[in-house]
């Protein structure tokens, strides 16, 4: 396979405002990493499922590839172009093939335009329909296969469900015929019912239209299901990544394991042991010195408070980032999730 | 078995709209045992929450309730006066909201707004001064640290937007134990929150029915929950209850046709490479609904037979599901 996307040491920090006597005094600026040295690639026609929890910096990650956000610091390549070395038109004419599904599906549609207006847009700005006819047809093709009635397109967002707001995203997304999509949480808001349509939906466009996925989720049950890697993020930086059965049958990071832990399974009636992580979410403004997990991790030792671990290969394709790999500690009673 | 610590009949909630009178509630039955768990799932407008805000005596205009009796300890709630009712409110039957940042009064500090539940509720407190002041905060420190919030008696003087989401949520418990009351109503407790934090929250909701012996309603949309914390499960649908009985045997034999859709809908990691089968479809405008079974248009198994009124029927012991294709009638 061919790698489509590049991340090498991508950084996106965020300066806090000083107040007068700071500046005044020339204090420091208050950083956020966000992201913070993160690597890896996506391979052509792959699902690299991106999962963490909320304030972990995989959403700040997705939109930092796109340049959504402009990274602080390190390269992203796609198909051997480099995305941050680019100038603005070079970058709008590469937005074409790189795309985004928001999360939101009420607050990433503009509430005054049309649903032909919002979905054909992208076909405007990048030329892609010689005239009005055309591009209205485009249109109309691509909302019929996400699921949408040609009866539909003169509507606002607001006549929608949740649901068919989300397809509306999904169309606008995929107008332009790219080849990369970022899944920023597409059917996290969604109920049960209606975020399997979306899944259905994504993956059957994936399979038609050749797509090439970095889905970003909290849930570990989705990502489990469509995945071909899964990347597990915590406070800005990747702790594990590597070929989901393996990940799923083996988690090496204890972070991995205890999200694996936490999440109720339906297979599973009855109470389960555990394994318990104490306490929230450190402060990004404030990281813990040494492994940024050891205040939650139950296997914690003098060295995590000191000394950030480094990567290390633990299968084929598979890195984790934790003092501990050495001795090979499952805290999950039976290994499979 | 002993009766049932709340027992509702024959529940029906409407909101008048303009575009017509939406029945929220049709016609729901729900018993609630002592000591036990009951888990109410559905999605978005099956009626979950509008059932329990209608037992808590929470539905104002336009909304109202049209019929049904509610008994909580043979009690008549809906017979009460609003005086009455705010006597029972907070102390026998409470409530924690879903949204834990908009359900607290972000002007108020925490440790005021667990005291006005004591100083509503308790009359075991000195009935005035100093002595009643110190009481309360004391009472109230307590009640933080059994919700698992550390060095209680500071965090007292702080205000919610101080606190991250899980402690929120950990908060609106406390209020709710306040005066240990039988029943406590957990509006999908953990839906804003991550994985790890749900975990915590749950464990603390088991663990403190179980030290004190109340009984509790968890209303959610993840099965999972449901499958890990209920001894029983109400599926609803489109304002109604479609199936209820014992979590294990409802999550291992589904009888209606939308629990097993429901089911089948969830992505796991064991189905990868397998299609998975969606509900086709949307939930119906709950306006002007036809009398036939509402999940007719979205049902694969329908049939003309489907187009009458679908009443509850019996599916073994303990067990009831909605549909003419399982199950028995009762009388």
């Amino acid at each position: 396979m061919k790698t489509l996307l590049k991340v090498e040491s991508l950084s996106k920090h965020y300066e806090g405002r000083r107040g007068l006597v700071g500046r005044l005094t020339g204090a420091p600026h208050t950083v956020v990493r966000a992201v913070n040295d993160v690597s890896f690639s996506v391979e052509r026609g792959e699902i690299l499922g991106l999962i963490g929890e909320s304030g972990c910096g995989k959403s700040t990650l997705g939109r930092a590839i796109l340049r959504l956000h402009e990274p602080t610091a390190g390269r992203v390549m796609f198909d051997s172009k480099e995305v941050t070395a680019l100038d603005a038109p070079a970058l709008k004419a590469l937005r074409r093939r790189m795309q985004i599904i928001f999360q939101d599906p009420y607050a990433s549609l503009n509430p005054r335009r049309t649903v032909a207006q919002i979905v054909g847009l992208p076909l405007r700005l990048h030329g892609l329909a010689s005239s009005e006819a055309e591009a209205r047809a485009i249109t109309a093709r691509i909302c019929e296969r996400v699921g949408l009635k040609a009866n539909q397109l003169d509507r606002y967002p607001h006549q929608f469900s949740g649901g068919q707001r989300q397809r509306i995203g999904i169309a606008r997304a995929l107008v332009s015929n790219p080849e990369f999509i970022v899944c920023d949480e597409p059917v996290s808001a969604l109920d049960v019912s209606i975020q399997a349509q979306i899944i259905a939906l994504l993956l059957e466009l994936k399979r038609e239209m050749g797509l090439t996925y970095l889905f970003i989720s909290h849930d570990i049950s989705v990502i489990g299901y469509l995945a071909d890697r899964v990347a597990v993020m915590y406070l800005g930086e990747i702790v594990e990544m590597g070929p989901v059965e393996a990940i799923l049958a083996r988690p090496r990071h204890p972070y991995t394991q205890s999200l694996m832990s936490a999440v109720p399974k339906v297979e599973a009636s009855g109470r389960r042991a555990r394994i318990r992580l104490t306490g929230d979410l450190p402060s990004p403004l404030h990281p813990p010195a040494g492994c940024k997990f050891h205040t939650r991790c139950p296997l914690a030792l003098d060295i995590c408070r000191s000394t950030a671990p480094l990567r290390e290969t633990v299968g084929e394709g598979h890195i984790a980032a934790c003092h501990r790999l050495g001795e090979d500690i499952s805290l999950l009673e039976d290994g499979a999730a | 078995m002993s009766a049932p610590l709340l027992d509702v009949r024959g529940l029906r909630t409407v909101f008048e709209t303009r575009a017509g009178t939406v029945c929220a509630v049709d016609g729901v039955d729900v018993s609630v045992h002592r000591g036990e768990c009951l888990g109410i799932v559905g999605e978005s407008g099956s009626g979950k929450s509008v059932t329990f805000a209608s037992v808590m005596g929470l539905v104002k205009s336009p909304g109202r309730i049209e019929a049904g009796t509610i008994l909580l300890d043979g009690c008549d709630l809906r017979g009460l006066t609003p005086k009455q009712m705010r006597a029972v409110r907070g102390k026998d039957i409470a409530m924690t909201m879903q949204d834990a940042l908009t359900a607290l009064n972000p002007a108020l500090t925490v440790g005021e707004q667990i005291a006005e539940v004591f100083d509503a509720h308790d009359y075991t407190l000195p009935r005035r001064g100093s002595a009643r002041a110190r009481a309360i905060r004391d009472k109230s420190a307590e009640m933080l640290g059994l919700v698992g919030i550390p060095s209680a008696e500071s965090r007292l003087r702080q205000y919610p937007h101080e606190f991250s989401g899980g402690m929120r949520q950990r908060i609106m418990i406390a209020i709710a134990l306040a005066c240990r009351p039988k029943l406590l109503i957990a509006d999908e407790p953990t839906t804003a929150l991550d994985v790890t934090i749900q975990a915590q929250v749950l464990e603390l909701i088991t663990e403190i029915r179980a030290r004190l012996g109340m009984s509790v309603v968890l209303i959610t949309h993840d099965l999972g929950v449901v499958a890990e914390h209920c001894d029983r499960v109400m599926v609803m649908y489109a304002g109604q209850v479609i199936e209820e009985g014992p979590t294990a045997e409802v999550i291992a034999q589904p009888q209606h046709p939308y629990t097993r859709g429901l089911l089948a809908s969830i992505p796991r990691p064991a189905l990868r490479g397998q299609p998975i089968r969606p509900i086709e479809g949307q939930v119906p405008d709950l306006i002007g609904l036809p009398p036939q079974c509402r999940f007719y248009s979205r049902c694969p198994l329908h049939r003309d037979a489907c187009l009458a009124p679908v009443a509850m029927r019996s599916a073994g012991p303990n067990r009831r599901v909605r549909c003419i294709l399982s199950g028995e009638p009762v009388e």
